[in-house]
Parts: structure tokens; sequence; C-alpha cells
């Protein structure tokens, strides 16, 4: 059984007891324990069922490569799925849960498919579920989301209860990792006086190096880290971050840091997680290293575990994974296990290693200590169930005949390691095989660049493919300095400390255990712990044709999940290798992508959630609109009033009410987040003749024209009325959502193709609240207020004016979007609430009726005047929207006129706008098809036109819509037969799309 | 997150404070012009790996257009110039050709 020694952790705090609840048992660790180390002191070996066969599964690793304890963390609020307990810290009151079985972790049901796993190889769903096919939707799919994924989503009605926040830093030198590499690296850096970052994921400096032992200059690696960390700290100019991981290296040295603030101190004060966005001008990785596991059957039984974590769970946290631990190997780092073990007073009853001669120095010690050395020896297979009971010893070449069995609780198995390559590429750094050490390693020659072509990430240390104490130190010494010079900052040129560790004997790449092992050990030997991928599946994957490493990834799932394969990448490359008689650099990793590990959706949200989640625009009215009950409706930024519903009235009423009002005596509408550019230069009437399909150049000042804009495609895009203010100035109107982009669209064409031309433009839409005041009694209201002349003679219709109201400086403009007699009415932002109230005042004794965005749309539809991204998609042209009388035959060139001319451009067969009245008299759904008759090559109802804007027309008691149909316009009075999800298909006549005063009697008096 | 200096105001403008255009130096073909070149204003854009000249606005900046030559596989920036132009100044050319030789794009060697 696993258990606290009694002596021993260099991490926890004996005196400080904690109580924490595992699956809601209570159980106890220390301060400065993981939840893993915890689990392991209370003999908790089992901790998760796997995801494919619900094997049951213990803890593998001890840092951040853990794929198999993962476990669902806190209660409400704060639960969060799929949490490693190798990388949480323990604190008192911790509630977790294991994932992946039912009905408990020691009794599952799903454990059945371990005995069909014959059935269950790679491709198993996508070969048994593809027929036939219409069993997917109802049984399948059901079925495999029922098995599918391994923990809990957090219950979508709670909300985070925690607070997440951004920072931004900028420094000259960025060192990721806080090993005996990185802090050499920050320490050279430093030392130049360049502005140095150093980040570490865990809660500790130092890394391996205090577990792993040897000496820096002479001291034990804990006494030189503490001595460096305090010799950094003194420096004003280096930054330390401890429980920051680098998550991601991005273009031009950006990198994304992800800090755990408080994930130990739940409920406290400040942020929970900290994303930082890093701009550094050199990145030194130095990240480390992770080691493998060796292939061999029931590698996955609990208490078999990475040598290294064997030892930190020792060396850190005072836990002995078992009284007898075998260790097996392939290179000489593992004896450092056995001998920390032995020295511990555990019995180490046999190390398994691979080499036909064993190891150097490190095997030396441990025969010295009295434990037995098996060279050339294998494990043919683990025995135990949910716990380890022994091993099967046997030589390394065969097929794995029994030698011995050894009884054992445990196995600490390294297969070498591999250097943490993952941010070194996540920006475009490439790899190179290293054959001696089995593994990829950074090229220098080939490193990620930045804006200037000049490397910006170092790799350094063991992340650089160094294993020796003195080897790494060198190394980061080096791109410490490298990296200050390169930005200018010279270090003094002092010598590394001297690091002094063990000899080594080269490592034996070991890829599978023993060598030709039959297919009932194969289809036993974990590759892939989270996704249950096995030694077997990947070689069926390239048996089956899977060649590319990233297909057979995608096929067996091996290097998915929260893991990304941190442990199995290589092992499986290996093995695919192997099977496709090609070496492993030809056939090449997948692709490292960020974060290195999950990072929190709140931390990627930061402070972005609720009401500051964007910006909101408001108007002058905003408040006022609020305060009257408006029902609100969002367009782009803005939140306009959609209608403003009375007591007791639903929106629909509310709507019809007025429009209603506005008709027979007036309305009012804040039309203020209409665009509004100013277009000023003696060139700026030729401007505009090219930026309107019509002509703005002969526009006399003092006179409104409305104006279409195309893209260069030809497609409408936006409209709106240009006003003339003067010789040299145009006031533009742009659509609400439009402001900005037709802004940026004048800016590029100016400022990109006709930059000789004298034009300015502003976008001036919030310097001014505008107001449309509208209906039969509109003059009426206005001549109460006073200060300008607004009758027909003075002001006619198209036309605007400068003036007072009732003494508020007002531009007023004779348009119309409703068909009614109409003001709008400019006015400088700050005036804009005084004027609206005015209005209100004044208009009270003809009952003036402030209406919202839907009475202004039924308006202009009982007009038939076109709505911009209703009657438009990005595919209609001014042509098919009957505005042919908008297009100026006269000019030579407008933005879109060659695009017009285009065959598809020109088809008679476009379909047209039309009016459409159903024959019941109901409303037409929105974007219905008009059936046409038979079908097309996919078996789908022709179609020969489709619905674009649909509304009940209180003014006309019936529905009314518009539509392109083909040919629309030549088949008045046809009667169309529309889609109809609810029903029947409804008829509906063609009709003009104009429904209300075709003559314009109304506005123009 | 790529940063450009904006050649008018001088800041070294972070992504953030950048939209992206598509290609620079087309040249726009109007009423008149042939299918042919229309459709190649229109929809034919080089798609290199490697340099490539480029449109970006500094639209939370300064508000002005310029051009850029970056790399796409690298992300190497050569340089960056205004967008009067219609060729990229002979000193990016320079640099270009010295780094890349063999480079070339549309009619640019």
């Amino acid at each position: 059984m696993s258990t606290r020694l009694v002596s021993g952790g260099r991490l926890i705090d004996r005196t400080k007891p904690i109580t924490f609840r595992f699956n809601g048992k209570r159980l106890k660790g220390h301060a400065g324990d993981t939840l893993a180390s915890a689990l392991l002191a209370s003999d908790q070996m089992l901790v998760g069922r796997s995801f494919k066969y619900h094997r049951p599964r213990g803890i593998v690793a001890s840092g951040a490569e853990e794929p198999n304890a993962l476990v669902g963390l806190g209660e409400g609020a704060r639960f969060e799925p799929n949490q490693r307990a190798t990388t949480t810290e323990l604190f008192e009151g911790l509630t977790a849960q294991s994932q992946n079985h039912w009905p408990s972790l020691d009794f599952d049901i799903g454990a059945v498919n371990t005995h069909f796993a014959r059935f269950l190889t790679a491709g198993f769903y996508y070969k048994m579920f593809i027929h036939p096919r219409p069993l997917w939707k109802h049984v399948y799919e059901p079925f495999i989301r029922q098995s599918a994924g391994l923990g809990k989503a957090p219950d979508a009605e709670t909300k985070d209860s925690d607070r997440y926040e951004h920072f931004y830093a900028f420094t000259d030198v960025l060192v990721i990792g806080g090993g005996v590499a990185g802090l050499q690296a920050a320490l050279a850096a430093g030392r130049s006086g360049a502005k140095v970052m150093l980040i570490e994921q865990t809660a500790h400096l130092g890394g391996r190096a205090p577990v792993d032992g040897g000496t820096i200059d002479g001291q034990e690696p804990g006494a030189w880290v503490d001595q460096t960390l305090a010799a950094l700290n003194a420096m004003p100019n280096v930054t330390i971050r401890a429980r920051t991981m680098g998550a991601g290296i991005y273009d031009h040295g950006y990198v994304l840091g992800y800090e755990r603030v408080a994930d130990e101190r739940p409920g406290t004060d400040g942020p929970r997680h900290r994303l930082w966005k890093i701009r550094a001008g050199r990145v030194i990785t130095a990240t480390g290293a992770i080691e493998r596991p060796i292939s061999f059957a029931g590698n996955d039984i609990p208490g078999v575990m990475l040598a290294g974590a064997v030892r930190d769970y020792v060396v850190n946290y005072g836990v002995s994974v078992g009284d007898r631990t075998v260790v097996v190997t392939n290179n000489d780092d593992a004896y450092r296990t056995a001998i920390v073990l032995a020295k511990a007073g555990l019995s180490v009853p046999c190390i398994i290693d691979a080499r036909p001669l064993g190891g150097g120095a490190l095997m030396e010690e441990a025969k010295a200590l009295g434990i037995r050395v098996e060279t050339g020896r294998g494990i043919a297979k683990v025995l135990g169930g949910k716990r380890v009971t022994g091993v099967v010893l046997c030589n390394m070449v065969g097929e794995g005949a029994l030698v011995e069995e050894i009884a054992c609780e445990a196995v600490a198995m390294s297969g070498g390691w591999s250097p943490v390559v993952h941010l070194w590429s996540h920006c475009g750094g490439k790899l190179t095989w290293d054959a001696d050490q089995a593994a990829f390693r950074p090229d220098a020659t080939r490193a990620p660049i930045g804006a200037d072509g000049q490397a910006n990430v170092l790799a350094a240390g063991a992340a650089n493919g160094f294993g020796r104490l003195q080897n790494v130190l060198q190394d980061a010494d080096v791109a410490g300095k490298m990296a200050a010079h390169a930005l200018g900052f010279d270090a003094p040129k002092d010598a590394p400390p001297m690091g002094e560790d063990a000899a080594v004997k080269p490592l034996m790449p070991v890829w599978l255990m023993p060598q030709s092992a039959h297919y009932g050990l194969r289809m036993k030997a974990w590759l892939d712990y989270q996704n249950d991928v096995k030694v077997s599946d990947v070689q069926l994957a390239a048996r089956e044709g899977y060649e590319s490493v990233e297909h057979t990834k995608r096929y067996t799932t091996l290097g998915m999940a929260t893991d990304q394969g941190k442990l199995s990448n290589i092992n499986g490359l290996a093995i695919l290798s192997d099977a496709l008689g090609e070496p492993i650099p030809q056939v090449g990793t997948t692709t490292f992508r960020p974060p290195y590990t999950p990072i929190s959706m709140g931390a990627i949200a930061g402070e972005a959630r609720g009401e500051i989640f964007q910006p909101l625009r408001r108007t002058p009215m905003h408040g006022w609109h609020e305060a009257h009950g408006a029902e609100w409706e969002p367009v782009g930024h803005w939140r306009r009033p959609y209608c403003f519903p009375k007591a007791g009235e639903d929106k629909h009423a509310a709507v019809a009410r007025e429009i209603n009002a506005t008709r027979q005596s007036i309305g009012m509408l804040d039309a203020s987040t209409l665009g509004k550019i100013i277009v000023k230069g003696p060139d700026a009437g030729k401007f505009l003749d090219m930026l309107y399909t019509n002509m703005m150049s002969t526009l006399a000042p003092g006179k409104c024209r409305y104006g279409l804009m195309c893209n260069e495609n030809g497609f409408l895009s936006d409209d709106g009325v240009v006003a003339r203010i003067d010789e040299d100035t145009f006031l533009c109107h742009t659509t609400t959502g439009g402001a900005d982009r037709i802004h940026a669209h004048m800016e590029d064409w100016l400022q990109c193709e006709w930059w000789d031309w004298k034009v300015y433009t502003a976008n001036v839409t919030e310097q001014f609240a505008q107001i449309a005041v509208v209906g039969p009694n509109a003059r009426k209201v206005l001549e109460k207020l006073g200060g300008m002349d607004v009758s027909k003679e003075a002001l006619p219709f198209m036309t605007w004016a400068d003036g007072t109201l009732g003494g508020i400086k007002a531009r007023v403009y004779r348009i119309s979007f409703s068909g009614e007699l109409s003001y709008e009415i400019a006015v400088p932002a700050n005036q804009g609430l005084a004027l609206w109230e005015a209005l209100i005042d004044a208009g009270a004794e003809f009952g003036i009726t402030p209406y919202g965005t839907e009475a202004l749309h039924v308006m202009r539809a009982e007009k038939g005047f076109i709505m911009i991204g209703d009657e438009t998609d990005g595919t209609v042209i001014p042509q098919d929207l009957g505005l042919g009388w908008a297009i100026s035959k006269k000019k030579a060139d407008y933005l879109g006129k060659r695009a017009q001319e285009r065959t598809h451009m020109t088809d008679p067969n476009r379909w047209q706008l039309v009016g459409l009245e159903t024959v019941d008299g109901s409303v037409l759904p929105d974007g219905a098809l008009a059936y046409a008759s038979g079908k097309n090559a996919n078996g789908q109802r022709n179609t020969q036109g489709r619905v674009t804007s649909t509304y009940h027309s209180p003014t006309l008691g019936r529905g009314i819509a518009m539509g392109l149909v083909l040919n629309g316009p030549d088949r008045m009075g046809e009667v169309l037969h529309f889609t109809n999800t609810e029903g029947e298909p409804i008829a509906a006549k063609i009709v003009s799309p104009v429904f209300y005063d075709p003559e314009g009697e109304k506005q123009n008096v | 997150m790529l940063i450009f200096e904006c050649p008018y105001c001088g800041v070294m403008a972070e992504e953030t404070e950048l939209t992206a255009g598509g290609e620079a130096h087309v040249k726009r073909f109007g009423p008149g012009s042939s299918d042919e070149d229309f459709e190649t204003y229109l929809f034919h854009r080089e798609n290199p790996k490697g340099v490539h000249f480029e449109r970006w606005r500094h639209a939370n900046g300064c508000g002005k257009w310029f051009l850029a030559a970056r790399c796409t596989n690298t992300l190497e920036v050569f340089g960056t110039y205004p967008a009067q132009t219609t060729r990229p100044p002979e000193p990016i050319l320079e640099a270009i050709r010295a780094k890349r030789p063999g480079f070339q794009w549309r009619d640019l060697a």
C-alpha cells in the first residue's frame, strides 16, 4: 500500500494538517501536498477509470504531464472538471470527485468494455456506426454521447463565482521555467541589466535538481537554488512569478502566461487566475523534460508510475508508493529512484535494465546498496487488477516468456526523458532527432524568429536536450547571456556555476518490452493512458494505411484530449515508424499547439463578462428611453428602443399603437445612431460620385439626395441620405451598423487609390443627436417650438436648413423613411435630451408618440423602402431592387459599375424585388422560399423566390412582405406558394412593393 | 500578434491596433476593362509561402493605411511603407533580395 513515511518531504509542513474529501471520503494531508501526494499518502491508488475501457487507473506522474489523475474539483459555482491532481495544491476543505465511472469508482459497469477490447480497436466508432445512415441520429449518436467524455461540464445555470483578470507585461528577456536552468538563465540575463521576467508553473522554484541530487558549486542543488533566488530577488530589473505557466508563444515575441493566483485559497479576495499578455524581446524556454513510460503489458495498472515521479513523492512529500518497488529502465536516471527508495528504507526487489550491459556509476551505487540488478531483461507483464501485485520478468529479446515472477506493490518505469519542446514549437521552432537520447530536441538553426528576422526564442537546459547538471547550467548561462546581448545588454564574462553529478552510460531506445511481444501483450501495452490507445491500435492504424502521423493521431486518438500526449507522443511515434518501416524523424511529430496545459475559460475571458463584456454605445436620450420602459434591440454596439410598451401592453400592440399614432397624428424616433460622415474638400463631389451609384456632385447646397453605395463586386453595401452643406462639404448619412465600416471604406479609397484627391472625411456620428419628428402634425409641433421657418415653401421635401428650434441650435432635414411628413432634426449631442423633452411637451396636445425600430421597419416596408441587411445580403445589386433610378447612366465610373456589367449581374433571370400579399392576410414567415416546379440535382424542390421582409401592417390590417422573385416585376397578380415550417404552404400574390401612398402625397406636403 | 512599425506615426503597433487589408499593389480596373483584367483585379491574389506585400491600417491608432513586406512563413518583416505608391521602395526590395535569393512576387524580383 502507498503511505506517508515517518520522515522526509522537503515541500510539506507536517505541523499543518489539512482535511479534504475525495469521493465523499474524509482524508488527511499536509500543507505543501498536492492532491496527488495526499491521495497516495492515504493509500488511494485508484483515482479514476479510463476513457474507453473503464480500466482502473492510478497516478502516473507528479506534474503537468499526468494523464490519469483527473478529478472534478470543487462544488456548485466553483466546480471544475478534469483538474490534474498532480498540479492541484491541497487546501483545507478541498473536495474532489473521480471521473468516468458508474455507479462507483470501485465497481464500474463500463469496465465490461475491457472484455470487448478485441472489438474496440482503433477506428471502432468510425467502422461500427457508419451504416445504416438513418440510425445515426436517434441510436448511435445518443449512445456515443452517453459513453464519451471524461469530466462533467459545470452546471449551465451556475455562474463562475470567481474573478479573473488580464495583465500586460513588457520585458527584454522572458524566461519560462524556474528550474536550475531557468534560474541560471535569468541570473545571466539579469546581470547584464536587461529587464528579465521569470515564470514558473509550480509553486516552487528549483525544478527537479533538488530531487535528482548532485552538487552545484559544491553545494546541494537546493541550497544553490535558495542562494540564486536571493540574488535574483535583489535585482530590481528581475521579476519572478511562481504558479505562472508559459501557456503559448505566438508571433513576434508575444507570450501568454497563466497565473493561478488563488486556486489554493478559494474564496479569498482578488482574482483566481490571471492571464499575462507578455511581449518579450527574447524568450528562453527552460521548460525541462518529461519522462517517458515504457510500453509493456499492464503498464496502466495503478502502482505503475514514472520513476522520476516515484522519486518526487518520496523526496518532496515523504510518500511511499509501495513497500516494494520494482524499477524498470533503459537509462541510468531511474537508478536514482532505486537509490532514493533504498535510502528511505524501502525495498527495491529488482532493477530491470533493458540494456545488456546495464548502466554506469549509479548502477554501481545501487549494487553497493545491495539492490539486485537484472540487465538485458524486461517486464513481460504486470500482475494485478486495481493495484500492482507483481511483475513477470522476461528477457528483453524474445516474446516475453516467463523467467521469474517478482512480487511488488509498485513499478517505477523510465523510458528516457523527452525535452519539453512544446513552447519552442508553438511559433515555428523546428526540431531535430537526437538518436543518442532517442528524443526530439530544439534545432537552434531553425528557431522561431521575430520581426527583425533574428531568432527570438532560445531553448535552455533539459528543454534543449541536456541531461547532465554541468551541461544544463552552462547551456542556460549561454542562453541568458545571448538573449541579453542580442538586445544590446552585455553580461559580465563570468563562468557559469560548476555542476557535478554521476557520469551516465548511454540509453537504449525501448519502444516495446519485450522486443517481440506477442499480440496478447501488445494489446495490453498502453501508449496513451488518457485515450486508451495501445501499441496494437497504432500498429493496426499503420496496417490500414494511416501513414501520416497527423492522421494516425485522429484515427486512434493518440495524443488527444487534455494532456495532448505529453507522455505518449514519442512512444506512439516510434511504434508507428516501426510499423511503417520509416525512421522516426521522417515520420515526424504532430503539431504542438498552445496552450501547454489547459487554461481556464475564466482566465481567457478576464474582466470581460456581464455588463462590461463589451462597451455599450448610448445615445443622449438613452436614459429617457430606459425610464420610459423601452424594450431594447441591440444594433451594433448600440441599444435602440424596439418599442415603448405601456402598462398591460405587449410588444405587438405597442408597435401597432406607435404606427397608428404616427400615421394619424405624430410620432418621434431617436435616430441618433444613424451614421454621419462629413466629406469635405475641393474634390469631395468627385469622390462621392465614385462612392455612390448616383450623381452627388450635381446636388445643390441646401438639398438632400438618397444614395446607394456598392463595393467593387457590385453588391449593395450601404444606403443613406446625402446633404450638401456647401460647395466643398457634404454630410453622408449611413446605416446605424454601417457608420464605422463606411468611414473606413472611404478612407481606404482616399488613402490607397485616389491619394492625390483633395478630400477629408470625419465620422461625426456621436457628435450629433438626431430626432425624427414624423406624421401629419409634425410641422405644427415644430412651429410651436418656433425659431425657424419649417413651412413647405421655406423647407420643401429633400432640403435642409440651419436654425434654432425652441432655442436649440439645430439642423433640420426634410427627409422621410416612413412616407409621412417628416423632419429629422440634428442638434449637438449634449442638446439631444433637451430637444427630445421639448418635443414631448410641445407634442403632448397632438398625442406625440415615441416609437422604436420595429415601427420604423414596418412603416418603411409599407412604403416599399429597402433596408440594408433585409433586402440585401451581400449578393444583391441595386438593379435587383428596382433601384435603377438611383444608378447614374451618365457617370463613366463608380465603385461597382464594372462588376455590374458582368454577365451574371445582367442576367435577366436574377430575382427581382416585389411586394407580396398573402391571400388570407396572414404574415409570411421571414426567409420563406417560393416553390417552383420540379426538383434540383439533390432531389430538393426548386425555388423561384424568397421573402426578405415581412410584417403585420396595422395601417392595412394585414400581412405585407417584400421578396425577391424570378421575373417578379413582370408577374404582378400571380400567386406563389411559400414554404411554411408550421404547416401547409402559404399562398401569396405578387404586388407592387409600395403598399402605402404610392404617389408619395403624404410626405411631400 | 504581429508588430509593425506604422510609417506615419512611428508607433510600433501591435496587431490589435491594426486591421488587415489583404494584398498590396493591386491595380484597379474599372469600366471599359477586359473581362480578364477585371477578373484578375477582383479575384486573383498571390498566396506565397514567403515574402508577401500586404495592406494594413493603423485603425486604432493614427488611422492611416500602410503597406508591409512580410514573410508569411517566418513572420520576418522586411519593412513598412506608406500606401501612396504602386511599387515597394527599393531599399526594402534590396533587403529581401539579400536575404531571399531568387525572391519573386508577381513581376518583382
